[in-house]
């Protein structure tokens, strides 16, 4: 058995955690042996190339997708209906449901729809939480504009507010970088930080993209089928790392001084 | 305007088009919402085959038509999530599988003077205050149940995904909506038919999501647009001397033209 990554000590609770975790899918692996640690209170990365297992792994995490073989736990449990609630999703933004008809303030209602049970309308005090996480990402005066009709940047803060509005411990995100544009994206990722330390939270994040990864993430995994490495985002530039995540694609995927293609033919770089 | 009121048939179409004219309308919110036409459409044909089964067994056809259609639609939805083929390919198999048991039930059975087409196409001389007694607790039943599970009926038609990480009971919403949909065309058939009755499941949400994007006014305007067309479409047809199911279409079929342009100019 082979624990992937630096333990950055004991005194921080893991609040995600797979064990040597198999997932396949018609005789064909997806996921081989995943090792991961998420502890409190960090942002996790998660890069690899498309089709290289990010969105099971996500599923796998958020209780979607049970593995073959191997252990999962969330804040020290089985995933269940009670971890469940201490979770929240970020889907990837899409441009498909752009005439749904709800308001910002509705979306984050729902995120509130759990804790307020079967056969019950959201109150006053739903409302006010609502708009207390509105107001927290800046968008308290976009309440009532329809939801499709926002930036994508402004519906992925909105779907943090609706992610966050239960307070759980745990944020799930799923490619954030798509769909929003650059400028966008910095808030965004500023903003999840200030979350991060406020709350106390831990973020899981996937995405292709592996500058916003590094750039945002206290620690990072590279996932392709397997984990090839885990740990200070930095150190992820390897060449032989970046070789067995990205494969002879690599240059497309990123374009860095320190990245494998680049540090193969040196010459092309100079700073 | 006072005989049409003084004709038993006519009252009782007129109270059946006012009672299922909300049920419909609040279907057709989540249909358009969920993008299901299709399923609707599925639905509706096979309960074809559950009226001949009743012809066939001699018994009630709207009971066996309910029993069909609920086991089709929750079958339609069973293979789509599990299956490798999609809900749409499930459909088009149920659709015609269904029809033509109903061909071949029809045939076996030894009622020649049954009356398919006004199952079909509607046929308002045939509801009968028993057909009242059971829209009205059928589709009371479909109303109450969308009230009371509104939340999260929108929120799993807003993102799937998302509803199911939020521990909503997604697959089983999914089947319960299925069921009511499934009981929603039944109830309709007399006064629509099942061919017809599938524009009803689509028109009034899709006409009022063109003009407004809050789902509160969006479920206003679909009520109002489905009453529009079943009062407005049966007094047509009674003056007109028209098939009343194809006439309540072909209204609510204009009413969204209108409103599909006036949403053009709104912004």
């Amino acid at each position: 058995m082979k624990e992937h990554g630096a333990d950055i000590g004991n005194k921080k609770a893991v609040y995600a955690e797979l064990q040597d975790v198999w997932v396949g899918y018609y005789n064909k692996w997806v996921l081989k042996s995943i090792y991961l640690k998420c502890y409190q209170g960090e942002i996790f990365g998660i890069v690899g190339p498309n089709g290289g297992g990010k969105s099971t792994l996500l599923k796998v995490i958020l209780g979607l997708v049970r593995p073959q073989k191997g252990v999962v736990k969330l804040f020290g449990h089985r995933p269940d209906k009670h971890t469940r609630l201490e979770v929240g999703y970020l889907p990837q933004i899409s441009k498909a449901d752009r005439s749904f008809p709800v308001t910002a303030l509705d979306v984050v209602l729902m995120g509130l729809y759990n804790r307020i049970g079967f056969f019950k309308r959201p109150g006053s005090k739903s409302r006010e939480i609502a708009m207390e996480m509105l107001a927290r990402i800046n968008m308290a005066e976009h309440a009532e504009k329809p939801f499709g009709l926002l930036s994508g940047g402004q519906q992925q803060r909105v779907h943090i507010a609706r992610a966050l509005a239960s307070k759980p411990k745990l944020l799930v995100l799923d490619e954030p970088s798509t769909g929003v544009d650059s400028v966008a994206q910095e808030d965004f990722y500023e903003l999840l930080a200030k979350f991060r330390d406020e709350m106390n939270i831990s973020v899981i994040m996937v995405s292709h993209d592996i500058g916003v990864i590094t750039a945002h993430a206290d620690r990072i995994a590279c996932l392709n089928l397997e984990i090839h490495y885990h740990g200070e985002p930095d150190s992820c530039f390897e060449p032989e790392i970046m070789q067995k995540v990205y494969g002879k694609n690599l240059n497309i995927m990123v374009h860095d001084s320190r990245c494998a293609t680049c540090s193969l033919k040196k010459h092309e770089h100079n700073d | 305007m006072i005989e049409i009121f003084s004709l038993e048939f006519m009252r009782n179409a007129f109270m059946a088009g006012i009672m299922l004219s909300p049920v419909l309308a609040v279907v057709s919110f989540f249909v358009v919402l969920r993008r299901l036409s299709f399923v609707g459409v599925g639905v509706a044909h096979s309960a074809f085959g559950g009226i001949a089964l009743g012809f066939l067994l001699g018994i009630s056809p709207t009971l066996t038509a309910i029993v069909f259609a609920i086991a089709v639609s929750n079958a339609i939805g069973y293979i789509g999530r599990h299956g490798k083929l999609s809900a749409d390919t499930a459909i088009g198999i149920f659709f015609a599988f269904a029809m033509a048991l109903g061909v071949v039930f029809i045939g076996m059975s030894d009622q020649y003077n049954v009356d398919l087409f006004g199952y079909l196409f509607g046929n308002i001389l045939a509801i009968t205050s028993n057909d009242l007694i059971i829209i009205a607790l059928l589709g009371g039943f479909v109303l109450i149940s969308i009230f009371l599970l509104f939340k999260e009926l929108l929120f799993v038609s807003f993102d799937k995904e998302v509803a199911l990480v939020s521990g909503m009971p997604v697959a089983f919403l999914d089947h319960f909506f299925l069921t009511i949909l499934a009981m929603s065309v039944v109830i309709s058939m007399k006064i629509i038919g099942i061919i017809l009755v599938s524009a009803l499941l689509v028109i009034p949400g899709a006409a009022a999501s063109q003009i407004t994007d809050r789902y509160i006014p969006m479920i206003a305007i679909a009520i109002a647009v489905a009453l529009i067309s079943t009062v407005g479409g049966l007094l047509f047809s009674y003056y007109a001397d028209l098939a009343s199911g194809a006439t309540i279409v072909i209204l609510s079929s204009i009413i969204f033209f209108i409103l599909f342009i006036a949403g053009r100019f709104r912004r």
